[in-house]
C-alpha cells in the first residue's frame, strides 16, 4: 500500500485559500514540538509569541509597523512571480530606497522643508526601481538569471549603506557612532496613533495594497501579468510582450521595496543606520506565497508574517527564548504552506497494489 | 617569496568551501533540479559542525555531523519538491529562510567560543618540499577532499553508467523514465549528496577558514557557489578552475584592504566578490562561449512517473 498523487481536472479553490491557515496551524504545532525539545514550556512559550504581543495597544500597533513593509514588498514581488520573475533582491532593493531618501533628508536636513517627506519617498522609489533594474535590463538582454544578480546586489547595498554611515555620512556629532544625524521633522512620518510608533506609511501600505487589487482584478494589463506566467505562448500570441513584463514587475517590486525602506528610515529609525531591515525583504516573500499572490491576501499574510517578528522579540523578553526563533517559524511557515500546496492540485490516494 | 606562499595558502581556504559546495550543487543540477537552498545547507553544515567538534572534542566528528546536517535539510527539500511536486525555487527559498534560522538558534549559546583548527595533514616528505610542500601537502583534510570530490564528480559525469543515468535524468526525465531507470530515486540521492557537500562547505567555514561560530557566516557564498555551477557550464573541471578564480578575488580584496591599498574604503572592496559573480553571470550569458546552452534540459522541472 502506498500513497500515489493523482492530478485534479481542475485545481481545487477552496483548498487554494484553507491551505494557508492550515499551514499556520501546522507552524504552531511545529512550535509547540520545538520549544519542548529545547526544554521551555510550550504553552507560555507560545502565549509569549502568538497571543500576548495581541492583547496591548502598542503589541497592536508594533504589527502594523512591521506588517507596512511586508505588505509594501510583497504586493510588488508577488506581481513578478505571477510573471514569473524571480526579483529575490527586495531587501537590496529596500535598502538603496532608504540610501536615496536619507540622501534628500541629509540635503535638507535643517531646513524643515515642508516638501522634504514627498521628495524623500520619491528618492526612495527611484533609488529601489534603479536597483531593480539592473537584473531586469540583465535578463532582458543577456537572459542573466535575475535570482543571482538580484541577491548578490543585496550584498552590495547593505556594503554601500554601511561604507556611507561609517565615512562620508557619518554625524560629526554623533560620538563616532556609525550613524547619520536624525532626520528632520518634515522629513520624519508623522505617528498616525499616540503613544506607538504606528505611522503614515501604513495608511499608504493600505492603499498600495487597494490600488494592486483593483490592477491585478480590474485590468488588461493585470490580466496579461497572470497570462505571462501561466501560458508564455498564449501571452506572446496575444501580443503581451514578456520582456516588457520582467521590466515592469521589476521595477515595481523595487519601488515598492525602495518605498519601504524610506517608510523605515522615515518612520521607526529616523536617520540612517548600518542595519535598516531585519530581513523584510526576504521574509516579504514568505508574504507573497502565504497570501496567494493576491493582494488582499497579502494584506492578511502581512499580518500574521509580522506576529512572528513582535512574537520573537516578546518571547525573548518573557521567557527567553533566543530571537533566532523568527527565522525558524518563518521557514517552518512556507515549508508547511508548500507541503499542503500539494493538495490544491492533487488528490492523495492510498493505493493497495492490485492483488495477482 | 614567504608572502606568495602565505597568499597562495590563503587564495585555497577561500577556494575550498566555495568549490565543495558547488561540486554538490552541481551533481544536483546535472540530475535536473535545482536547490535554491545551499545558502541554508551551508549553515545548518557550519553550526552543526562547529557545535559537535567543541562539544564532543572531535573534529572528525563535527565533519560527519556538518555533512549529515547539510543532507537532513536538503531531505526537506527533496521530499517537498520531488514527492509533493513543490515549486524548486520557492522551496530553496524556504530552505535557505529556514537554514539561517535553525542556525542561528542552534549556535545561539555557542557564539563566541573558541575552537582549534582543523588540524594540517602534512604528508611525509612532500610537504617538506621547498614553495609548493606547504601549498600543495600541507593542507587539512577538507581540502584535500575539495579536490578529490570535484575529480571524482567528473569521472563519475564522464566515464560511469551511474553517471550517464544521472545525466539522463536531468537531460530528459520521461526519457529516462521510459528506459526504466528510477528518475526520482537518483534525483533524490543527488539532492543528498549536494546537501551533504554544501554541509561540508560550511564545516571548512567554521572549522576552518576562521574557527568560530558566527549567525549567518557565508555570507552569501552559498549563492556564489550556483552561480559557479552555471559559470562553469555544469562542468567540474571548470568548476574547479572557477573555485580558485574566487578564491582568489576575495583574498586579493582582503589583502588590498590589509594593505590599504588605493585608498578605497573597506567597504567598497568587500563588494567586488558580488560584484564579479554578476560580471561572470554577465559574461557567460553575453559572450561567444554560449554556456548556458549546456544547462540540463529539464533543470528545475518537476516530474511525476504517469505509469
Amino acid at each position: 500500500m502506498h500513497l500515489r498523487l493523482e492530478p485534479r481536472p481542475q485545481p481545487s479553490p477552496l483548498l487554494r485559500w484553507l491551505t494557508p491557515p492550515l499551514a499556520v496551524l501546522l507552524t504552531v504545532a511545529a512550535g509547540f514540538l520545538l520549544f519542548a525539545l529545547m526544554g521551555y514550556d510550550p504553552v507560555a512559550a507560545l502565549t509569549a509569541f502568538f497571543v500576548s504581543p495581541l492583547t496591548s495597544l502598542y503589541g497592536l500597533a508594533e504589527l502594523g509597523v512591521k506588517a507596512t513593509p511586508l505588505v509594501l514588498i510583497a504586493t510588488g514581488l508577488a506581481m513578478g512571480f505571477r510573471a514569473g520573475v524571480w526579483n529575490i533582491g527586495a531587501e537590496g532593493q529596500l535598502t538603496l530606497g532608504a540610501i536615496c531618501a536619507g540622501g534628500v533628508a541629509l540635503a535638507f536636513a535643517g531646513s524643515e522643508w515642508p516638501l522634504q517627506l514627498p521628495l524623500m519617498m520619491l528618492a526612495g522609489i527611484a533609488g529601489g526601481m534603479a536597483w531593480a533594474a539592473i537584473p531586469a535590463f540583465l535578463k532582458v538582454r543577456f537572459d542573466v538569471n535575475e535570482i543571482l544578480v538580484s541577491l548578490m546586489l543585496t550584498y552590495v547595498g547593505t556594503l554601500l549603506l554601511s561604507f556611507l554611515v561609517y565615512g562620508p555620512w557619518k554625524d560629526p556629532a554623533g560620538f563616532n557612532f556609525p550613524q547619520t544625524r536624525m532626520f528632520d521633522m518634515a522629513g520624519t512620518l508623522p505617528v498616525i496613533l499616540d503613544g506607538t510608533r504606528l505611522h503614515a506609511g501604513a495608511l499608504v501600505a493600505l492603499l498600495v495594497v487597494m490600488g494592486a487589487w483593483l490592477i491585478g482584478s480590474r485590468t488588461l494589463f493585470g490580466f496579461s501579468i497572470r497570462l505571462v506566467g501561466a501560458a508564455p505562448a498564449a501571452a506572446r500570441y496575444a501580443g503581451f510582450s514578456t520582456k516588457r513584463m520582467v521590466w515592469v514587475t521589476l521595477l515595481a517590486g523595487g519601488g515598492l521595496a525602495g518605498l519601504a525602506g524610506t517608510f523605515e528610515v522615515a518612520g521607526p529609525i529616523g536617520q540612517l543606520v548600518p542595519v535598516i531591515s531585519p530581513g523584510y525583504g526576504f521574509t516579504a516573500i514568505i508574504v507573497a506565497f502565504l497570501g496567494r499572490l493576491h493582494a488582499g491576501g497579502i494584506l492578511m499574510a502581512g499580518l500574521v508574517v509580522a506576529l512572528s517578528y513582535i512574537g520573537g522579540e516578546n518571547a525573548q523578553i518573557e521567557v527567553g527564548l533566543p530571537q533566532a526563533v523568527t527565522g525558524v517559524f518563518q521557514g517552518m511557515l512556507l515549508f508547511f504552506l508548500l507541503a499542503t500546496d500539494v493538495l490544491v492540485n492533487w488528490r492523495l490516494r492510498l493505493e493497495r497494489p492490485a492483488a495477482g | 617569496m614567504d608572502a606568495t606562499v602565505a597568499i597562495l595558502l590563503t587564495v585555497i581556504s577561500a577556494a575550498t568551501p566555495l568549490l565543495l559546495t558547488a561540486t554538490g550543487e552541481l551533481v544536483v543540477e546535472r540530475a535536473g533540479v535545482l536547490n535554491l537552498g545551499v545558502e541554508g545547507m551551508m549553515l545548518a553544515g557550519a553550526v552543526a559542525g562547529f557545535v559537535t567538534a567543541v562539544t564532543t572534542g572531535s573534529p572528525a566528528l563535527g565533519i560527519v555531523a556538518a555533512a549529515l546536517a547539510g543532507a537532513a535539510l536538503s531531505l526537506v527539500f527533496g521530499f517537498l519538491t520531488l514527492s509533493l511536486l513543490a515549486n524548486q525555487v520557492a522551496t530553496g527559498l524556504a530552505l535557505t529562510i529556514f537554514g539561517i534560522g535553525l542556525s542561528a538558534l542552534l549556535g545561539s549559546s555557542f557564539v563566541g567560543t573558541p575552537t582549534t583548527r582543523l588540524p594540517r595533514l602534512d604528508l611525509p616528505v612532500l610537504s617538506d618540499l621547498p614553495v609548493i610542500g606547504q601549498i600543495l601537502f600541507g593542507q587539512d583534510f577538507l581540502v584535500y577532499l575539495s579536490v578529490v570530490l570535484c575529480l571524482a564528480v567528473a569521472w563519475f559525469l564522464r566515464r560511469t553508467r551511474g553517471g550517464m543515468i544521472l545525466r539522463a535524468c536531468g537531460e530528459n526525465h520521461e526519457a529516462a523514465h521510459a528506459l526504466g531507470y528510477p528518475v526520482i530515486g537518483i534525483r533524490y540521492l543527488a539532492v543528498l549528496f549536494g546537501g551533504a557537500c554544501a554541509g561540508l562547505g560550511g564545516a571548512f567555514l567554521s572549522l576552518a577558514y576562521t574557527p568560530m561560530w558566527i549567525e549567518a557566516m557565508t555570507a552569501g557564498r552559498g549563492w556564489i557557489a550556483l552561480a559557479l555551477v552555471v559559470f562553469a557550464a555544469w562542468r567540474p573541471l571548470r568548476l574547479l578552475a572557477g573555485a580558485y578564480l574566487f578564491g582568489g578575488v576575495t583574498i586579493l580584496q582582503l589583502h588590498a584592504q590589509g594593505a590599504g591599498l588605493f585608498h578605497v574604503p573597506a567597504q567598497l572592496l568587500s563588494m567586488l566578490p558580488y560584484l564579479a559573480t554578476i560580471l561572470v553571470l554577465v559574461v557567460i550569458a553575453a559572450g561567444p562561449w554560449r554556456g548556458r546552452l549546456n544547462a540540463p534540459a529539464c533543470l528545475g522541472k518537476p516530474f511525476r512517473p504517469t505509469s
